[in-house]
Protein backbone atom coordinates (compact mmCIF):
# COMPACT_ATOMS: atom_id res chain seq x y z
CA UNK A 1 0.00 0.00 0.00
CA UNK A 2 2.71 2.50 -0.96
CA UNK A 3 1.57 6.10 -1.18
CA UNK A 4 2.38 7.01 -4.77
CA UNK A 5 2.17 10.75 -4.05
CA UNK A 6 5.35 10.48 -2.03
CA UNK A 7 7.32 7.56 -3.38
CA UNK A 8 10.42 8.62 -1.45
CA UNK A 9 8.94 8.19 2.00
CA UNK A 10 10.39 5.36 4.07
CA UNK A 11 8.45 2.12 3.98
CA UNK A 12 8.45 -0.64 6.51
CA UNK A 13 10.99 -3.21 5.36
CA UNK A 14 9.49 -6.48 4.18
CA UNK A 15 10.83 -10.02 3.88
CA UNK A 16 13.15 -9.43 0.93
CA UNK A 17 15.10 -6.82 2.90
CA UNK A 18 16.36 -9.23 5.53
CA UNK A 19 19.15 -11.76 5.23
CA UNK A 20 17.65 -15.19 5.70
CA UNK A 21 18.58 -17.13 8.76
CA UNK A 22 17.63 -20.04 10.96
CA UNK A 23 15.20 -18.04 13.09
CA UNK A 24 13.41 -16.72 10.01
CA UNK A 25 13.19 -20.27 8.68
CA UNK A 26 11.78 -21.46 12.01
CA UNK A 27 9.09 -18.79 11.91
CA UNK A 28 8.06 -19.78 8.40
CA UNK A 29 8.17 -23.50 9.18
CA UNK A 30 6.00 -22.98 12.27
CA UNK A 31 3.31 -21.44 10.09
CA UNK A 32 3.66 -24.02 7.31
CA UNK A 33 3.45 -26.95 9.75
CA UNK A 34 0.39 -25.30 11.29
CA UNK A 35 -1.37 -25.11 7.94
CA UNK A 36 -0.30 -28.69 7.11
CA UNK A 37 -1.71 -29.91 10.43
CA UNK A 38 -4.96 -28.13 9.58
CA UNK A 39 -5.25 -30.45 6.60
CA UNK A 40 -4.03 -33.33 8.74
CA UNK A 41 -7.07 -32.93 11.00
CA UNK A 42 -9.09 -34.21 8.08
CA UNK A 43 -7.07 -37.45 8.16
CA UNK A 44 -7.62 -37.90 11.90
CA UNK A 45 -11.36 -37.25 11.64
CA UNK A 46 -11.59 -39.48 8.55
CA UNK A 47 -9.96 -42.30 10.49
CA UNK A 48 -12.25 -41.79 13.52
CA UNK A 49 -15.45 -41.67 11.47
CA UNK A 50 -14.37 -44.73 9.49
CA UNK A 51 -13.72 -46.64 12.71
CA UNK A 52 -17.13 -45.55 13.98
CA UNK A 53 -19.09 -46.58 10.90
CA UNK A 54 -18.15 -49.84 9.16
CA UNK A 55 -15.47 -52.48 8.64
CA UNK A 56 -15.42 -51.58 4.96
CA UNK A 57 -14.69 -47.89 5.64
CA UNK A 58 -12.13 -48.74 8.29
CA UNK A 59 -10.30 -51.23 6.06
CA UNK A 60 -10.15 -48.66 3.27
CA UNK A 61 -8.64 -45.96 5.53
CA UNK A 62 -6.17 -48.46 6.98
CA UNK A 63 -5.16 -49.52 3.44
CA UNK A 64 -4.64 -45.88 2.39
CA UNK A 65 -2.65 -45.05 5.54
CA UNK A 66 -0.64 -48.25 5.18
CA UNK A 67 0.39 -47.61 1.57
CA UNK A 68 3.82 -46.11 0.96
CA UNK A 69 2.28 -42.75 0.09
CA UNK A 70 0.07 -42.93 3.16
CA UNK A 71 3.04 -43.70 5.36
CA UNK A 72 5.01 -40.85 3.82
CA UNK A 73 2.15 -38.44 4.57
CA UNK A 74 1.80 -39.78 8.11
CA UNK A 75 5.56 -39.44 8.63
CA UNK A 76 5.29 -35.80 7.56
CA UNK A 77 2.22 -35.41 9.78
CA UNK A 78 4.18 -36.80 12.76
CA UNK A 79 7.09 -34.46 12.20
CA UNK A 80 4.81 -31.44 11.63
CA UNK A 81 2.87 -32.25 14.81
CA UNK A 82 5.99 -32.63 16.94
CA UNK A 83 7.77 -29.66 15.40
CA UNK A 84 4.74 -27.38 15.75
CA UNK A 85 4.26 -28.52 19.36
CA UNK A 86 7.91 -27.87 20.29
CA UNK A 87 7.86 -24.59 18.33
CA UNK A 88 4.70 -23.69 20.23
CA UNK A 89 6.47 -24.29 23.54
CA UNK A 90 9.27 -22.00 22.29
CA UNK A 91 6.65 -19.32 21.60
CA UNK A 92 5.05 -19.83 25.03
CA UNK A 93 8.45 -19.30 26.68
CA UNK A 94 8.72 -16.00 24.79
CA UNK A 95 5.17 -15.14 25.87
CA UNK A 96 6.26 -15.18 29.52
CA UNK A 97 9.24 -12.98 28.65
CA UNK A 98 12.17 -15.38 28.50
CA UNK A 99 14.72 -16.37 25.87
CA UNK A 100 14.80 -13.22 23.74
CA UNK A 101 18.60 -12.79 23.70
CA UNK A 102 19.99 -13.42 20.23
CA UNK A 103 22.05 -16.43 21.32
CA UNK A 104 19.06 -17.89 23.19
CA UNK A 105 16.81 -17.52 20.16
CA UNK A 106 19.39 -19.25 17.96
CA UNK A 107 19.91 -21.98 20.53
CA UNK A 108 16.20 -22.69 21.02
CA UNK A 109 15.77 -22.81 17.24
CA UNK A 110 18.49 -25.46 16.94
CA UNK A 111 17.13 -27.41 19.90
CA UNK A 112 13.58 -27.36 18.53
CA UNK A 113 14.68 -28.52 15.11
CA UNK A 114 16.97 -31.27 16.43
CA UNK A 115 14.44 -32.49 19.01
CA UNK A 116 11.61 -32.60 16.45
CA UNK A 117 13.66 -34.76 14.09
CA UNK A 118 14.92 -37.07 16.85
CA UNK A 119 11.47 -37.51 18.43
CA UNK A 120 9.88 -38.19 15.03
CA UNK A 121 12.47 -40.89 14.33
CA UNK A 122 11.88 -42.40 17.80
CA UNK A 123 8.09 -42.47 17.30
CA UNK A 124 8.50 -44.16 13.92
CA UNK A 125 11.10 -46.58 15.20
CA UNK A 126 8.61 -47.63 17.89
CA UNK A 127 5.79 -47.76 15.33
CA UNK A 128 7.71 -49.90 12.86
CA UNK A 129 8.95 -52.11 15.68
CA UNK A 130 5.39 -52.74 16.87
CA UNK A 131 3.68 -53.34 13.55
CA UNK B 1 -15.24 12.98 25.67
CA UNK B 2 -15.51 9.24 25.72
CA UNK B 3 -17.86 8.19 22.94
CA UNK B 4 -18.77 4.87 24.42
CA UNK B 5 -21.84 3.42 26.00
CA UNK B 6 -21.49 2.45 29.66
CA UNK B 7 -21.67 -1.22 28.62
CA UNK B 8 -18.96 -0.68 26.01
CA UNK B 9 -16.71 0.91 28.64
CA UNK B 10 -17.16 -1.98 31.00
CA UNK B 11 -16.47 -4.58 28.31
CA UNK B 12 -13.44 -2.61 27.17
CA UNK B 13 -13.87 -3.65 23.57
CA UNK B 14 -12.96 -1.39 20.67
CA UNK B 15 -14.49 -1.17 17.23
CA UNK B 16 -13.20 -4.64 16.36
CA UNK B 17 -15.64 -5.99 18.99
CA UNK B 18 -12.92 -8.19 20.34
CA UNK B 19 -10.05 -7.59 22.67
CA UNK B 20 -7.27 -9.99 23.39
CA UNK B 21 -9.46 -13.09 23.29
CA UNK B 22 -8.10 -14.34 20.01
CA UNK B 23 -4.52 -14.17 21.23
CA UNK B 24 -5.47 -15.60 24.60
CA UNK B 25 -7.50 -18.51 23.20
CA UNK B 26 -4.60 -19.36 20.90
CA UNK B 27 -2.37 -19.64 23.98
CA UNK B 28 -4.88 -21.55 26.09
CA UNK B 29 -5.38 -24.12 23.33
CA UNK B 30 -1.61 -24.23 22.73
CA UNK B 31 -0.97 -25.11 26.36
CA UNK B 32 -3.79 -27.66 26.44
CA UNK B 33 -2.45 -29.11 23.21
CA UNK B 34 0.89 -30.13 24.70
CA UNK B 35 -0.37 -33.05 26.85
CA UNK B 36 -3.04 -33.89 24.27
CA UNK B 37 -0.42 -34.34 21.54
CA UNK B 38 1.40 -36.76 23.88
CA UNK B 39 -1.88 -38.61 24.38
CA UNK B 40 -2.61 -38.76 20.64
CA UNK B 41 0.83 -40.12 19.73
CA UNK B 42 0.71 -42.65 22.58
CA UNK B 43 -2.80 -43.75 21.58
CA UNK B 44 -1.81 -44.25 17.95
CA UNK B 45 1.33 -46.19 18.91
CA UNK B 46 -0.68 -48.43 21.23
CA UNK B 47 -3.28 -49.18 18.55
CA UNK B 48 -1.14 -49.81 15.48
CA UNK B 49 -2.56 -52.69 13.51
CA UNK B 50 -5.60 -52.85 15.79
CA UNK B 51 -8.85 -54.14 14.32
CA UNK B 52 -11.93 -51.94 14.14
CA UNK B 53 -13.44 -53.86 17.07
CA UNK B 54 -10.37 -53.07 19.16
CA UNK B 55 -10.56 -49.34 18.27
CA UNK B 56 -14.26 -49.28 19.19
CA UNK B 57 -13.50 -51.11 22.45
CA UNK B 58 -10.73 -48.63 23.28
CA UNK B 59 -13.25 -45.77 23.02
CA UNK B 60 -15.46 -47.51 25.57
CA UNK B 61 -12.90 -46.56 28.15
CA UNK B 62 -14.31 -43.19 29.29
CA UNK B 63 -10.88 -41.70 29.89
CA UNK B 64 -9.76 -42.51 26.35
CA UNK B 65 -13.02 -41.21 24.86
CA UNK B 66 -12.89 -37.96 26.82
CA UNK B 67 -9.20 -37.39 26.04
CA UNK B 68 -9.78 -38.09 22.34
CA UNK B 69 -12.76 -35.72 22.39
CA UNK B 70 -10.68 -33.02 24.05
CA UNK B 71 -7.90 -33.60 21.53
CA UNK B 72 -10.24 -33.08 18.58
CA UNK B 73 -12.04 -30.05 20.02
CA UNK B 74 -8.84 -28.38 21.22
CA UNK B 75 -7.15 -29.03 17.89
CA UNK B 76 -10.10 -27.68 15.93
CA UNK B 77 -10.32 -24.53 18.03
CA UNK B 78 -6.58 -23.90 17.77
CA UNK B 79 -6.41 -24.52 14.03
CA UNK B 80 -9.39 -22.30 13.30
CA UNK B 81 -7.76 -19.40 15.15
CA UNK B 82 -4.44 -20.09 13.45
CA UNK B 83 -5.75 -20.26 9.91
CA UNK B 84 -7.81 -17.14 10.54
CA UNK B 85 -4.57 -15.23 11.15
CA UNK B 86 -2.98 -16.73 8.05
CA UNK B 87 -5.97 -15.67 5.93
CA UNK B 88 -6.00 -12.17 7.42
CA UNK B 89 -2.26 -11.84 6.76
CA UNK B 90 -2.28 -12.81 3.10
CA UNK B 91 -5.74 -12.18 1.68
CA UNK B 92 -6.53 -8.51 1.24
CA UNK B 93 -9.48 -8.65 -1.14
CA UNK B 94 -12.52 -8.32 1.08
CA UNK B 95 -14.95 -10.73 -0.57
CA UNK B 96 -12.28 -13.44 -0.93
CA UNK B 97 -11.13 -12.89 2.63
CA UNK B 98 -14.60 -13.18 4.16
CA UNK B 99 -15.38 -16.18 1.97
CA UNK B 100 -12.25 -17.97 3.23
CA UNK B 101 -12.93 -16.95 6.84
CA UNK B 102 -16.42 -18.44 6.55
CA UNK B 103 -15.02 -21.59 4.98
CA UNK B 104 -12.51 -21.82 7.82
CA UNK B 105 -15.29 -21.63 10.41
CA UNK B 106 -17.47 -24.15 8.58
CA UNK B 107 -14.59 -26.60 8.18
CA UNK B 108 -13.73 -26.32 11.87
CA UNK B 109 -17.33 -27.02 12.92
CA UNK B 110 -17.65 -30.00 10.59
CA UNK B 111 -14.40 -31.48 11.93
CA UNK B 112 -15.46 -30.84 15.53
CA UNK B 113 -18.89 -32.42 15.10
CA UNK B 114 -17.80 -35.33 12.93
CA UNK B 115 -14.97 -36.19 15.31
CA UNK B 116 -17.16 -35.90 18.39
CA UNK B 117 -19.93 -37.93 16.76
CA UNK B 118 -17.52 -40.73 15.85
CA UNK B 119 -16.04 -40.86 19.34
CA UNK B 120 -19.43 -40.87 21.08
CA UNK B 121 -20.85 -43.47 18.71
CA UNK B 122 -17.98 -45.84 19.43
CA UNK B 123 -17.94 -45.01 23.12
CA UNK B 124 -21.63 -45.81 23.56
CA UNK B 125 -21.26 -48.91 21.39
CA UNK B 126 -23.93 -47.77 18.93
Amino acid sequence: MADTRNAGRPLSPHLQIYRGGLTMLMSIVHRITGVALYAGTLLLVWWLTAAATSDQNFDMVQAVFGSWLGRLVLFGFTWALIHHTLGGIRHLVWDVGHGFALKDVEMSARLTLAASVILTIIVWAVALGVS
Amino acid sequence: MLRKTPLGQVLGLGSAKAGTEHWWHQRVTAIAGIPLVFFLIAYVLMHLGASRAEIVASMQNPIVAVLMGLTILNLVWHMRLGLQVVIEDYVHVDHTKYFLLLLNTFFAWVMALAGTYAILKMSFGL
